[in-house]
């Protein structure tokens, strides 16, 4: 297994105020590692970091063991995919347009996709099992399809690593269940190395082989999702109170995470 | 695809039956089947002088302005992420606008106030582009750049409005005023082909890039996550919708409108990607800008001014588009 995607000692925040500093994680391949906090703790921050979109203010950030600030865009998106949140609204382009968007950085700066990189779309939406969407324009999909034309958008771009920002946010249940079934696909299937932020504990328990959680700027873990989601942490880092124990399911035994609410 | 193909058909037949129109309208009318033995040089009399002089440099003239305007405005819109971009957002029109009607003011010949037209454009867009660079850093670089654009473009109004209050009222006011509304009347075969290499020069840029400017449209961090130098892109189709825009304003004064309307007229036919809607935009703004030309050629008994009919003749006819695809859900 080999690190891609790699945080020493790195501080985040804009211009001159730091949200969180002494964030340090190794990101491997095959591996699916979940950055847990409240909002407005940090976690944009730092994967806007990550994807070197700002610089960060202490430290150092490595792709593939080359240092950010000396890879170019383009040099960073071919090891680096970004799949941001579905936000609604945005262009009516055709879901299998948007797919091969990810193919920028693969293209020369004035050519446009070809038969190649349609037959690359095509393929990832396979993949995903949402060919039947390809010709329909993205806005009319539901959050759970648009999603997962984002993650083909990110698969064409044919890198090695992947950040997740919410995958899951404002899904329903059974597309959060699709999804997260996919991300862990992709670090299992095809030994990509995911990071995904989420706002659900048990998502992590669900699918991460680590876990970190950004609060108070600092950060607890990476460490093995069950050592980092504990009652007291989850207490302190979200102000509520919740239980963490083992269920035993039809594929084995699993530890589920679930908020108590105070009774009124 | 088929909303493609039925998009190309409307665009390419719009501007057949405005080119024929605009040929058989007139003080002296050419038929279709006279324009056929002029082009094949069998007919060599009047008509033939009267195309080739007059008709065929203002037909190109109106097709010119008309594609580069609305060329430039859709990749505005799209890269900037606004429906109420224009290609004088930047300050381009403005700063045209202040070249040439200072060179009316001081009384020089057409040819420098083109030249200071042409000049005014380019130099407003460059100060806005510095001006944004030097502020860069803080906060999102396209709200910095278009805060710069407004406030220049603000500060050259106020320019103008000064220059018409001190410009005599019976010589220079009317010509500067008929300038900002803009008019192909006095468009020389000589003008044209002053301004067409710099307008054709910025429409390929534009054509060259449009399918790598749809990723703007993402936004500035999604466009950077899949590869993209938004800056260098961005500064690319600036400077050729800038480059476009400024020539054309130079030959027919701040025609207004068509960089704003007509991209959104091409999008309910043909969608949102660049691609399709650059060479869409330049096909229908062509068309139009042509029609509305010929109106003001035989409307009234003196020409009216352009920026005048594009807007009395466009609203409607955008406004029918808008209940129609609305009714549709095609945009």
């Amino acid at each position: 297994m080999t690190v891609l995607l790699e945080a020493r000692g790195v501080s985040v925040g804009h211009g001159r105020r730091t949200v969180a500093a002494g964030i340090s994680f190794a990101l491997k391949t095959g591996q699916v590692l979940c950055l847990l906090g409240p909002n407005g703790g940090g976690k944009t921050t730092l994967l806007r970091t990550l994807l070197g979109l700002i610089p960060p203010l202490a430290g150092e950030v490595q792709l593939e063991a080359v240092p950010l600030a000396a890879l170019s865009r383009r040099e960073v998106a071919h090891r680096l995919a970004y799949v941001p949140q579905a936000a609604p609204g945005g262009f009516a382009y055709a879901a299998r347009e948007v797919v091969a968007m990810g193919r920028a950085a693969r293209l020369p700066l004035l050519a446009a996709p070809g038969a190649r990189d349609h037959a690359l779309a095509e393929a990832a939406l396979d993949r995903l099992g949402i060919s039947h969407l390809a010709d329909r324009p993205v806005t009319e999909l539901s959050g759970g399809e648009r999603q997962l034309v984002l993650i083909a958008r990110a698969l064409v771009q044919d890198a090695r690593c992947l950040v997740l920002d919410e995958p899951t946010a404002s899904l329903d249940f059974g597309n959060q269940a699709l999804v997260l079934r996919e991300v862990r696909a992709l670090a299992v299937r095809d030994g990509l190395a995911v990071l995904m932020t989420t706002h659900h504990p048990d998502h992590a328990l669900l699918v991460a082989d680590a876990a970190m959680l950004l609060h108070g700027g600092a950060m607890a873990g990476p460490m093995p999702p069950a050592d980092l989601i504990t009652p007291p942490r989850l207490r302190a880092a979200y102000g509520v109170d919740a239980v963490v124990g083992a269920l035993t399911t039809p594929q084995g035994e699993r530890l589920v995470c679930a908020p108590l609410v105070a009774p009124p | 695809m088929k909303r493609g193909a039925l998009a190309w058909g409307v665009g390419v037949a719009a501007l057949i039956v405005a080119v024929l129109g605009a040929l058989a309208v007139g003080r002296f009318p050419i038929a279709p089947a006279q324009l056929w033995a002029i082009l094949t040089g069998a007919e060599t009399g009047t008509a033939a002088i009267v195309f080739w002089n007059i008709r065929a440099p203002r037909v190109g003239a109106a097709i010119l302005v008309g594609a580069s305007l609305a060329a430039a405005g859709a990749a505005f819109q799209g890269m900037f992420r606004n429906p109420l971009a224009s290609p004088d957002l930047l300050g381009v029109s403005a700063g045209a606008s202040l070249g040439a009607v200072l060179g009316i003011f001081l009384g020089l010949p057409v040819a420098a106030v083109q030249g200071l037209a042409f000049a005014g454009g380019i130099a407003a867009v460059a100060a806005v582009a510095a001006l944004s660079a030097t502020v860069r850093g803080q906060g999102d670089p396209v709200l910095v750049l278009i805060l710069a654009g407004i406030a220049l473009g603000a500060l050259m109004g106020a320019a103008i409005s000064l220059l018409k209050i001190l410009a005599d009222p019976y010589n220079q006011l009317p010509a500067i005023t008929f300038w900002l509304l803009g008019t192909l009347s006095a468009a020389t075969r000589e003008d044209i082909l002053a301004a067409a290499p710099a307008a054709l020069l910025g429409l390929v840029v534009l054509m060259l890039l449009r399918w790598r400017l749809n990723l703007l449209t993402l936004g500035e961090d999604e466009a950077r996550a899949l590869g993209v130098n938004t800056t260098a892109l961005r500064a690319f189709a600036v400077a050729g919708a800038t480059l476009a825009t400024a020539a054309v304003t130079a030959l027919a004064g701040a025609v207004g409108w068509i960089g704003l309307v007509v991209p959104h007229m091409a999008r309910m036919l043909g969608g949102p990607d660049l691609r399709r809607l650059i060479p869409l935009s330049a096909l229908l703004g062509a068309a139009f800008l042509l029609a509305v030309d010929t109106l003001a050629r035989v409307a009234g008994r003196t020409e009216l001014p352009l920026g005048i009919l594009t807007a009395v003749l466009g609203t409607p006819l955008f406004l029918w588009l808008l209940v129609r695809a609305r009714r549709g859900g095609a945009a």
